[in-house]
């Protein structure tokens, strides 16, 4: 299953990893804050209307 | 119907809810499909050996990083001329998925460089001022947070990003000018001569498209982000001023 990459097998695997780690990071934290911020405005809404101000 | 209706934030978030399963679902699949179909089942190179590999990541991540910037570049001139602040939290929303594709685009082609060239990075004109675009990324991130008034945050980075337009289109454009470089010229070209063989272009294209996907869906969801941290500001600052 796995191809032979020969005598750049380091950098060919290297490379692969570097990306898909920055991009999980990347949607990890972007979903992160994602909810964080969507739960501060969910409150900030029901805050908002317990003082009649919506 | 005009396109501007989706200034109204509202709006714009209704679309982008109907909008986002397409695009992450389109997205995985042909980021898993490109790279699955390039990693596994192309040949090696008859000069790259199987370094040719990291075409099908370097290649995406350097198209997004680039046209990343185009889209905030838009999206800055929508706000200086119409003040649509849609549009200033969608360039925001989009530098920090520039700034990793551009570090993605920098590590991968190092990593391939050192074998193929002998060198980890040149003072090579693509090189060159694909770092300074990695450089306008990070001044740009800096500035929004370091201004605290969002409009004039969007002001000042609106005007940083035009200046830094120049180094976005010069990290494209930059092989056809200056031919001294170790860089090739581009990858994908209409003419067939210079475009790169069927075997490679065809999971190569389909890694772009998925890549592509991921851009538009995490710009998406990133400026819905933005959006509900400035009416989460708006209303706390409402609350404050009642209580």
């Amino acid at each position: 299953m796995m191809p032979d990459l020969g005598k750049y097998a380091t950098e060919v695997l290297s490379a692969y990893g570097i990306t898909l780690g920055l991009m999980a990071v990347l949607l990890v934290l972007s979903i992160q804050r994602g909810r964080k911020a969507r739960t501060a405005l969910r409150r900030a809404e029901e805050e908002t209307a317990r003082h009649g101000k919506v | 119907m005009s396109i501007w209706k989706y200034a109204n934030p509202v709006k714009f978030l209704a679309l982008s809810a109907r909008v986002q399963p397409f695009a992450w679902a389109a997205a995985a699949i042909g980021i898993i499909v490109g790279l699955g179909w390039g990693f596994f089942a192309t040949p090696d190179d008859f000069r790259q050996g199987s370094t040719i590999k990291i075409i099908y990541i370097h290649v995406p991540a350097a198209w997004i990083a680039i046209n990343a910037w185009i889209m905030m570049l838009i999206a800055s001139l929508i706000w200086l001329v119409r003040r649509h602040h849609v549009s200033a939290l969608a360039a925001k929303a989009a530098a920090p998925v520039g700034l990793v594709m551009t570090v993605i685009g920098l590590v991968t082609g190092a990593v391939w460089g050192q074998p193929m060239w002998g060198t980890w990075w040149a003072w090579d004109p693509r090189l060159t001022s694909f770092l300074i675009l990695f450089l306008f990324y990070l001044g740009y991130i800096a500035l929004w947070e370091a201004v605290e008034d969002p409009d004039t945050a969007a002001d000042l980075t609106s005007v940083l990003c035009l200046v830094g337009s120049v180094f976005a289109l010069m990290s494209r454009y930059a092989v056809l000018f200056w031919s001294q470089g170790l860089h090739q010229g581009a990858t994908l070209s209409l003419d067939k001569e210079e475009n790169i063989s069927d075997v490679f272009w065809q999971p190569l294209v389909l890694s772009i498209a998925g890549f592509t996907l991921l851009f538009l869906a995490l710009v998406l969801y990133r400026t819905g982000t933005e959006i509900a941290l400035r009416r989460t500001r708006a209303l706390n600052v409402r609350l404050d001023k009642t209580t």
